[in-house]
């Protein structure tokens, strides 16, 4: 009988519906009641500074009044004209450093009012009526290549449909979604939500996606630029950062992403296998994603080892909680100095490093039948446009080195790398596209 | 602990709380039950002729406001006087004060404008024991139409006249139950009065409709299909009771007639505001309908503390002692001068002060590139919606200029001396007196 004990990477390790309970929605969905409650705590501010900062500027005071005077879907449209991916925004912003932070009731009681959780109720009432709110305009003619089917691309070929223009978006997945299908954790994403509302935005007509194709894998930017009239680059960071310690390449060394990819599209999370002893390396988000998984899959000892502090963590308070209250042990100032284990990893050695990084001599090792690296992805291509730092660099509006090449998203060049940024950026870049195909 | 025992026009009660006519008074189950909560007394739900017996709707009999949590702020109901035989009811009566009788229990009556009919069954109902009447002249709902209630409430000739038969009627105490649906409530008060009451009772309910279906496009509460006006009452209606009770504790007429104080008390600090307005007792309904008869027990710790804390040994060192506070606009001293003050460490920059002031009053808040807001002396008027829409409190407080202080609005020193507009030079019958 698999148990939570059983050595090695196994599967099974808790009763299918103790697994099943845990990948459940993190926070169920507000009631009807609930909803005229939190929106009632909304002050309505004066150039409220929620607005400012959401990085896709939604008028928040404004759809909280519409949910709160008993019309969500209008709220819905108020979210979803600034950011069209508000509904997965709604599941997957670190709300608690962006709008929340911002809102004055933080300030006044530590208590924001649930901005995030009001979003979804919103974008979810018009969805789940199946209402799509937006109108393609008349045709121009003009077609746009979009490279990569994440938030950026989807945001940006929305509003370029939006605008009349012919929009092909090319992805080398099987499905569209970006990592809002493949990158994040399984239980902030319920019930195939992120498909349903790739489906949902593609209701505005004019969009094509073509799976399979990437730059350099049946297109290339050359092609592009040349057959069609822009091209946008949302094409993210495919490239995972090594730990460049010895014994890297043993077996059960793994991607952190391509964990959580698989998760995520397994059908059933109980024939996920997962090891007893699980260590994640990194601490931003995906770090969090993958350890917090491992500990809902039934491995018995999680711990999650970053080289810094707690306080340098890319992971939000929020995220860190959320592990600490799943049982997932966090360690910080550490680095890893090497695997052990014969053609499996069985260990792994860490040293503990001051604030500055600086080794300080002192060495443990963790038990692990799986390490999980995330600690960071790289942009990956050739013939890119011009990069700075690893990314792409661009202008306010998205515009590339290459004329006629816009991009935005993880892969450019300002912003955090979030899928709320990126929705904003692909957004600004179409409405930059259109206007130099409109001049 | 303070005395909180009442008299009111001699009918004594434990405490100043009493149940106003109402379903929570409709019978002997309900009013035995709130004696023991800790009422000080009720007046029984209105008693009509011998006979059958009016009838209610059956479909919704309530429509109410709510605030976003279901707080419910206002209710409105279109029910009528008991529907349950006289001679039911005043057997009930009789053994319910044979059982309390240091508990206040009046009966509320309404029987048609006709001499008759008060004559004949007030002593009926005296033979309860009851302590005393209360003359439904204010029901705005059903009753109305057939010319009792507040039709009766609403002419000041008839009030007098009803009062004045009721008198004759009994020995007991007549209390007029006023209906706020006038436009001067000092007309029935005054009424009242000159035909003999003993003391008024106010607010009765007021017209309303509380909301529209916007499917079936009917007034709610509705019943099959249609609605009628029915009576507001509860938190909702409190300013406009305080008003008119003061209104009549302040007018040399009716000064120092008794009142009974009604409309949305909720709270021991309800009623007290209604007692220092010059209401010698209270009465409570909706905040019964809505938490249970419990709520006394709050009404009166909450009280006792206050009184205790005042130095006050009875509600009679409580009753009126607002009402030489209370004057007209003309008496209002203009050279009283208060500017807006913004307490920035309370502030969390909401910017509702702004909005309000900038959109809709004097342009007197500045903000800046940090979002720091602060009060502009020469623009300020000191109108106060800044601090009724700030959302914290005491953020926002009004900070009186001593006299001789330069009011940066004006230009000129704040000055000493009271000055109200009846001395006031743009006041034209000043200059004609000139």
């Amino acid at each position: 009988m698999t148990s939570q004990m059983t050595p090695g990477v196994v599967a099974g390790r808790l009763a299918k519906e103790v697994i099943d309970d845990n990948f459940a929605d993190l926070h169920a969905p507000l009631d009807g009641h609930e909803a005229m409650v939190a929106a009632d705590r909304c002050y309505f501010c004066h150039d409220a500074p929620c607005i400012t900062a959401c990085p896709t500027d939604i008028d928040i005071p404004l759809f909280i009044r519409q949910i709160a005077s008993g019309t969500p879907e209008a709220a819905a449209k108020t979210i979803l004209s600034q950011n069209i991916l508000g509904g997965m925004c709604a599941r997957v912003c670190p709300t608690e450093t962006l709008c929340e932070q911002a809102c004055v009731r933080e300030a006044a009681e530590g208590k924001p009012v649930k901005i995030g959780e009001l979003q979804r109720f919103a974008t979810d009432a018009l969805m789940d009526a199946n209402v799509h709110p937006f109108e393609r305009g008349s045709s121009t003619g003009k077609k746009v290549a979009v490279v990569g089917a994440g938030p950026a691309g989807l945001s940006c070929a929305h509003r370029l449909a939006s605008k009349g223009h012919d929009v092909v978006i090319f992805d080398p997945r099987p499905k569209a979604g970006g990592l809002n299908e493949y990158g994040i954790a399984t239980y902030k994403s319920v019930d195939n939500f992120a498909a349903r509302e790739v489906g949902w935005l593609l209701q505005i007509g004019g969009i094509t996606v073509e799976t399979g194709k990437s730059l350099g894998n049946g297109i290339t930017l050359s092609d592009l630029t040349s057959e069609f009239d822009a091209v946008f680059l949302g094409i993210g960071l495919g490239g995972v950062n090594a730990l460049r310690c010895d014994g890297e390449d043993k077996d059960g060394v793994l991607d952190a992403v391509d964990f959580i990819a698989d998760l995520r599209q397994a059908s059933e999370f109980g024939t996920v296998e997962i090891g007893r002893d699980v260590v994640v390396i990194g601490g931003g988000m995906t770090a969090v994603d993958a350890a917090v998984q491992a500990k809902l899959l039934g491995a018995l000892n999680v711990s999650l080892v970053y080289r810094r502090g707690k306080d340098r963590m890319n992971a939000s308070d929020f995220e860190q909680d959320l592990a600490a209250s799943k049982g997932v042990r966090i360690i910080t100032n550490a680095s890893p100095r090497g695997v052990i284990g014969n053609g499996s990893v069985r260990e792994i050695e860490f040293e503990y490093t001051d604030d500055d990084l600086a080794p300080t001599g002192e060495t443990f090792r963790l038990a692990a039948d799986q390490v999980f690296k995330a600690i960071g992805q790289t942009l990956v291509g050739d013939d890119l446009p011009d990069i700075d730092r690893g990314k792409i660099t661009v202008t306010e509006t998205g515009r590339t080195s290459v004329a006629g090449v816009w991009a935005g998203g993880d892969c450019a060049s300002g912003g955090e790398d979030l899928t709320v940024t990126a929705v904003a950026e692909g957004r600004d870049a179409a409405e930059d596209i259109h206007a130099a195909l409109s001049a | 602990m303070a005395n909180l025992e009442s008299e009111f026009v001699g009918i004594k009660s434990p405490n100043p709380f009493w149940l106003a006519s109402a379903p929570p008074t409709d019978k002997e189950y309900n009013v035995r039950r709130a004696f023991e909560a800790g009422w000080g007394g009720v007046v029984w739900k209105t008693l009509g002729e011998e006979g059958p017996p009016v009838v209610n709707v059956n479909g919704p009999r309530y429509g109410a406001i709510h605030g976003a949590d279901r707080r419910l702020l206002g209710l409105n109901n279109i029910e009528l006087i008991t529907d349950r035989p006289l001679e039911v009811n005043l057997e009930e009566m009789l053994r319910v004060k044979r059982d309390y009788p240091d508990h206040a229990l009046v009966a509320s009556v309404m029987v048609p404008c006709e001499e008759d009919s008060w004559k004949k069954i007030l002593p009926m109902i005296a033979e309860t024991g009851c302590d005393g009447f209360e003359l439904n002249f204010g029901c705005p709902h059903g009753m109305a139409e057939r010319g009792m209630g507040s039709a009766v409430g609403q002419v000041p000739d008839y009030i007098e006249m009803v009062a004045r038969w009721c008198k004759e009627a009994t020995d007991l105490p007549v209390i007029v139950k006023l209906t706020p649906n006038i436009t001067n409530i000092l007309y029935p008060a005054e009424a009242a009065k000159r035909g003999g009451a003993d003391a008024v009772s106010l607010i009765n309910t007021i017209n309303s409709i509380t909301s529209v279906n916007l499917d079936s496009f009917a007034p709610e509460p509705t019943i099959d299909g249609k609605g009628t006006h029915g009576g507001y009452c509860g938190p909702a209606v409190k300013p406009i009771a305080l008003n008119m009770v003061a209104e009549i504790a302040r007018n040399p007429e009716t000064h120092g007639l008794p009142i009974s104080g009604i409309g949305g008390v909720t709270t021991w600090r309800d009623a007290a505001e209604f007692m220092a307005l010059g209401a010698g007792n209270v009465q409570v309904c909706t905040a019964a309908m809505t938490y249970g008869f419990k709520i006394v027990q709050e009404m009166i710790s909450g009280l006792s503390q206050y009184m205790d804390e005042k130095g006050m040994t009875s509600t009679a060192d409580l009753v009126g002692r607002a009402v030489p506070n209370v004057t007209d606009w003309q008496n209002l001293n203009l050279n009283h001068v208060t500017k807006a003050r913004i307490n920035q460490d309370l502030c969390i920059s909401c910017g509702r002060c702004y909005a309000a002031c900038e959109d809709t009053s004097h342009q007197a808040i500045s903000i800046s590139e940090d979002r720091v807001f602060d009060v502009k002396d020469d623009e300020c008027v000191a109108c106060n919606l800044c601090v009724n829409v700030c959302p914290v409190d005491n953020c926002i407080t009004m900070e009186t200029l001593a006299p001789g202080a330069m009011d940066e609005r004006t230009g000129q020193p704040v000055e000493a001396d009271y000055g109200n507009w009846l001395g006031h030079p743009n006041n034209p019958s000043v200059q004609a007196a000139e």
